[in-house]
């Protein structure tokens, strides 16, 4: 065998880190939190489903940089357009991505962002309509290691 | 509606029936006897258009031995269908008969037998001249051949040359386009270079740059066939900035994008293509999900995953065919289309027996030349092996265990971690070592072998992270590669579990203790993702480490223990 060779390795390379697998951890929001926002934002009304376009990618290449674009289908008029989309991260140490403000002036309700993310995940589109009313939609986005494709 | 010809499948099939209660007495001869290029040629062909598919060469453009996987698990809705089938059960399938030339083609049944009865498989040269002579056969016009991708890595010389070897001989063969995954592994300036000098273009429909999202490279090629026009779609592989080095190329984004997929359908339907063609590196049951959710495609000609499925597969009215690795197979499919209309088809993946297949001379001739320079270093021999060496298979291969041992040993590591790579060629027991079997396994260019410490909780974490990007019941959320190879280590696995709770049981095989997840071990690894890693190649660790041995006796792993 090799021991004197190993023995030198073992003392030069003993004091490499492991820092490069693994991200910092951190407090997570609690699903309370993210309820919280949630109830906030629609004072209460549930949300339904449809309408809302959530584009985000299967997963994530970087965690720190992650693009998210949320599309609305609304004729954006005075009568019945979309005032304003929250995007939430459900575990993310502070949930609230973003929200978006929209006028029938801004023609389309459509915005596109980039947003860290801690651990794989849901994240949450609501809109809040001139109705009154409220959609959701949510996507789950996977933060891997990675590594070991073939 | 027969897809394939079933009198030439069986032709093949049961060449060896009479030998099959001798598995494996048939001599080499009698053998090369019974089987034919005009057998391996013959096809029931249909319609105007052929397309021929080869993917995931890996740089081999030498004959090989290539041994099929032992355990290819699928989970949820993909359990227990093709590519999902092994040994056996593969046989039974598909109605192969053991002992049969396609039953070893196929399986991993009987292996040693078979490879030394039916000989190895592959070899550029003997793909140009069943290329060539479909070519003559439907008229140049109407014969598409396309490059699946995972053409230019795999191989001593392609690391040595930036793939220049694969380039050069690939020109020869004239696909029509092509795709990539670990052609991006050479850097995007190398890669640049190398897609700016091709006759043909590199498609991909799913590679936007960072900064705008705007497409890096043509996602259509557009063929006219008769009065039929195709247009073939390029996928790159999804997840390559995921499974390998993103800062190789920083600018560029990945990913599905299946609405971009849709967009580009629509689109080639509005520039009148009557055939839809997506050459995808996405994986097989990635495509499988993809035909049944993004419309309009009429074949996916699937590669990654290396399956060989001996006919296309259909998904609705999607056909996909899946044409194997390392240039052991030539995928065909022939369609007929009506009024703008794919009608019919048929299918098969040819076998590519190399000592029953004429070498085309101009192939071989080019083949020479690229490996010149480097013949001697090629040949040179560095170890013997006792026992089959291979790779392929859901857990640990032999050689995947030999490279654990080396880099434990080198790197005085109580545990190491091998990529779940699916390339890497086969050797028989009684086979030298050479460089060039050794580069087989390890030639990449990021090869830098790490030694850190890891606590027996990290190592859970790492070994389920890897785990759900292999059995994930989504395949869209599978990022490839099988699973990482662990040495010094035994657990056991549930692929039908879910992420956090499918790898229990971990014992340290040294001391025949669990491990402890608060203990720290010391752990060696290579093709770490992370930018400036440091420590010696792979390629260099094995050498020392073959130095060190006289024969090389690797048994089955027995450590990984699968459960329901």
């Amino acid at each position: 065998m090799i021991n004197v060779k190993r023995r030198t390795l073992l003392t030069r390379t003993a004091g490499l880190a492991t820092a490069a697998f693994f991200g910092q951890q951190s407090a997570f929001a609690s699903v309370d939190e993210v309820t919280a926002a949630i109830d906030a934002f629609t004072k209460g009304v549930t949300p339904d489903s449809g309408v809302i376009t959530l584009t985000t990618p299967e997963i994530a290449e970087n965690g720190n940089s992650v693009p998210i674009a949320v599309s609305v289908d609304s004729p954006m008029t005075e009568d019945d357009h979309v005032v304003s989309v929250m995007l939430l991260a459900e575990d993310n140490p502070n949930p609230e991505i973003a929200t978006f403000h929209f006028t029938p002036h801004s023609g389309q309700a459509s915005a596109s962002t980039r947003m860290r993310l801690a651990q794989t995940q849901n994240v949450v589109a609501v809109a809040k309509m001139s109705s009154g009313a409220f959609h959701s939609a949510s996507n789950n986005i996977k933060v891997t290691i990675g590594g070991c494709g073939g | 509606m027969s897809m394939f010809s079933r009198r030439d499948f069986l032709q093949m099939a049961t060449v060896t029936a009479a030998a099959t209660a001798f598995s494996g007495s048939l001599t080499k001869v009698a053998a090369q006897q019974s089987l034919s290029q005009d057998d391996l040629l013959s096809f029931k062909s249909t319609g105007k258009l052929t397309l021929l598919h080869i993917t995931d060469i890996h740089a081999q453009l030498k004959p090989l031995y290539f041994r099929p996987p032992s355990e290819n698990i699928g989970v949820g809705d993909y359990a227990g269908i093709p590519p999902h089938l092994v040994g056996d059960d593969f046989l039974k399938h598909f109605g192969l008969e053991r002992g049969s030339a396609l039953a070893y083609a196929h399986t991993m049944v009987d292996y040693v037998n078979m490879a030394r009865t039916y000989g190895r498989l592959g070899g550029l040269d003997r793909t140009a001249t069943l290329v060539k002579a479909i070519r003559a056969e439907r008229g140049d016009n109407n014969v598409l051949l396309l490059d699946g991708g995972d053409t230019w890595q795999g191989s001593y010389t392609a690391l040595k040359t930036g793939a220049q070897d694969m380039v050069d001989c690939m020109r020869l063969l004239a696909p029509a386009a092509m795709v990539g995954h670990w052609e991006f592994t050479l850097g995007e300036e190398r890669l640049l270079e190398l897609v700016e000098a091709l006759d043909y273009p590199f498609l991909a429909s799913n590679i936007v740059d960072n900064d705008w999202e705007e497409p890096v490279f043509d996602s259509t090629l557009f063929h006219d066939v008769g009065e039929s026009r195709v247009a073939v779609i390029g996928q790159a592989m999804p997840y390559t900035p995921i499974a390998n080095p993103r800062w190789m190329f920083p600018n560029w984004s990945f990913g599905l994008r299946t609405q971009l997929l849709a967009a580009n359908i629509k689109a080639a339907r509005a520039q009148g293509a009557d055939v839809v063609v997506l050459l995808s590196h996405n994986g097989f049951d990635v495509d499988r999900k993809l035909a049944a959710t993004v419309p309009g495609i009429d074949v996916i000609l699937t590669g990654h995953t290396h399956d060989a499925i001996p006919e296309a597969v259909t998904v609705g009215s999607t056909i996909i065919l899946s044409s194997g690795s390392h240039g052991k197979y030539l995928g065909r499919v022939d369609l007929e289309v009506r009024q703008g209309k794919v009608v019919g088809h048929t299918s098969k993946l040819i076998p590519v027996f190399a000592d029953v297949i004429t070498p085309d001379n101009q192939m071989s001739a080019e083949i020479d030349r690229v490996r010149a320079p480097y013949e001697e270093e090629l040949g040179r021999v560095i170890g013997k092996t006792d026992s089959l060496l291979y790779r392929r298979g859901n857990f640990n291969g032999t050689w995947d265990d030999l490279l654990c041992e080396g880099m434990m040993a080198v790197r005085d590591a109580e545990f190491a971690f091998s990529p779940g790579f699916r390339w890497g060629t086969t050797l028989l027991p009684g086979d030298d070592i050479t460089i060039e079997d050794l580069y087989t396994q390890t030639a990449m260019t990021y090869p830098a072998v790490y030694r850190l410490e890891f606590t027996g909780a990290q190592i859970h974490e790492i070994l389920e992270d890897v785990c759900d990007n292999l059995f994930n019941p989504d395949p869209f959320f599978q990022q490839g590669g099988d699973m990482v190879r662990v040495g010094g280590m035994g657990y056991t696995v549930s692929p039908s579990s879910a992420i956090g709770s499918r790898i229990t049981n971990m014992i340290n095989l040294d001391t025949g203790e669990a491990v402890d997840p608060d203990k720290s071990y010391v752990v060696a690894g290579w093709a770490s993702v992370n930018e400036a890693v440091e420590g010696p190649a792979i390629y260099d660790v094995m050498e020392e480490y073959f130095d060190s041995q006289s024969t090389i006796s690797v048994l089955p792993n027995q450590a990984v223990n699968v459960i329901d």
